[in-house]
């Protein structure tokens, strides 16, 4: 086994544990954030799998921009929901 | 344990059984399959472009980008669209936030134009670098972000945006049909000289049908943000 | 186990994961939450399936000449689809996200069981 198949089992462990949180949590706040973290070590992936292109758009617009846009709106909800 | 969260349980278990035949069964393969051969000798002599992955989007399966930056055009006309009830009148705070502090306004004010330059650089830079028009578009909307999260009464020109999405677009279309005229099919780069190998002016008319991918790319994420931001409490 | 088969299981267990959280969750946002979860599997699923042990991207520089680029480089293929697939996938995630915030302006809810209308 080598260092970057050992680097790539941590990883899949860690995303693994990411997404779970994600599914588990009774806040939805952590899991959008959770979500984002299972995009964010997917785009590490995406380097160790030499795919750097893919590893650039996950981590600009997967785990940057779709959780902003979740914030957004839960934001808007929380706010409107309150009144 | 219900039948309402078996169901699904089982549905997955099937899936789960195909996958698992799927990744027994899968062997990586040793050399690349013909076509991927052929883009890997072909992409040089051809379009002259560093960067494989930008060739294959830009040119060889430029097309399938047109129709794909036609579906992003759609989702974000329908998320106007469908927030277009609730939106705010004229002058009012749409997300009703109150104005940020003196940091987040004066950071922004200092690296927006960084942000925005940088972006230029990924898309300009697709040709040689990893990056392009689709990644250097969501750059170029992040920097758009900040805008929005420093002052949130602030509101963007949507005319404007539209004006940048679809020159752009027109104008990627217009240099598909020329290639169709000049060079060897719709959306060839070859209307352009190839250029030295590896230098920014290079690869014939990547780095400019990049610039407008990333132009269009980021004008529709653009268009995404602000119509949100635009919308209004409901009484 | 190699490099390639690590992120394929990964992929398959995210997709599993996430239409798990799709099918079982009430809340309309969690449900979106779960599907961003499985697009991310399909996404390193395909990219996995392009993985050649032991080669380095597709960017032909002076670490990859032009004329061993056929057995220096991995596939470039799915990584272009993935691409693509990923610009679509939050264009997907606003459009459902967009949705929700209607339904919930329509009615004051968020939770998938309170909207009857269609159901039989």
């Amino acid at each position: 086994m080598t260092a970057l198949t050992l680097v790539a089992a941590v990883l899949a462990v860690a995303t693994l544990g990411a997404a779970l949180m994600a599914l588990t949590t009774r806040s939805t706040a952590i899991a959008v954030l959770s979500a984002g973290l299972v995009s964010l070590f997917a785009s590490v992936l995406f380097l160790l799998l030499a795919a750097p292109d893919v590893a650039m758009t996950e981590a600009a617009i997967g785990s940057g921009l779709t959780t902003f846009l979740f914030f957004f709106v839960l934001g808007r909800i929380r706010r409107e929901g309150s009144k | 344990m219900t039948t309402r969260s078996f169901i699904p349980l089982v549905l997955l278990a099937l899936l789960g059984t195909v996958f698992f035949a799927l990744f027994v069964g899968f062997t990586p393969d040793e050399t690349l399959n013909r076509t991927a051969s052929y883009y890997a000798t072909q992409t040089v002599p051809e379009t002259g472009a560093q960067n494989v992955v930008t060739a294959i989007i830009v040119t060889y399966r430029g097309l399938d980008t047109l129709g794909e930056v036609t579906v992003l055009f759609l989702t974000a006309a329908i998320v106007g669209l469908v927030l277009a009830q609730s939106k705010a009148p004229k002058g009012r705070s749409g997300s009703g936030f109150l104005p940020s502090g003196e940091l987040l306004t004066t950071g922004t004010r200092m690296l927006v134009p960084v942000i925005l330059l940088f972006g230029a650089y990924v898309f300009a830079n697709g040709h040689l670098t990893p990056g392009g028009g689709f990644q250097g578009g969501a750059i170029v909307a992040s920097g758009l972000l900040l805008m929005l999260l420093a002052d949130p009464a602030e509101r963007f020109s949507h005319r404007l945006i539209s004006r940048i999405e679809s020159s752009a677009g027109l104008i990627y279309v217009i240099l598909g049909l020329l290639g169709m005229i000049f060079a060897g099919g719709f959306l060839d780069n070859r209307i352009l000289p190839l250029g030295w190998f590896g230098s920014v002016f290079s690869a014939g008319a990547i780095p400019l049908i990049y610039i407008l991918i990333g132009l269009k790319v980021g004008a529709e994420f653009s268009s995404i943000l602000t119509s949100l931001e635009d919308t209004e409490d409901a009484q | 186990m190699m490099l390639s088969q690590i992120a394929m299981a990964l992929g398959f267990s995210l997709i599993l994961l996430g239409l798990y959280g799709a099918l079982t969750n009430r809340d309309i946002i969690r449900m979106i939450v779960s599907f961003t979860i499985a697009s991310t599997g399909v996404n390193v699923v395909l990219v996995s399936v392009g993985y050649l042990p032991g080669r380095s991207a597709p960017i032909l520089d002076e670490a990859v000449p032009v004329a061993e680029a056929a057995t220096r480089i991995t596939d470039p293929v799915p990584q272009a689809l993935v691409l693509t697939a990923i610009v679509i996938g939050l264009g997907v995630t606003a459009l459902m996200l967009a949705y929700a915030y209607r339904l919930f302006r329509a009615r004051g809810s968020l939770d998938i069981s309170d909207f009857t209308e269609l159901k039989w």
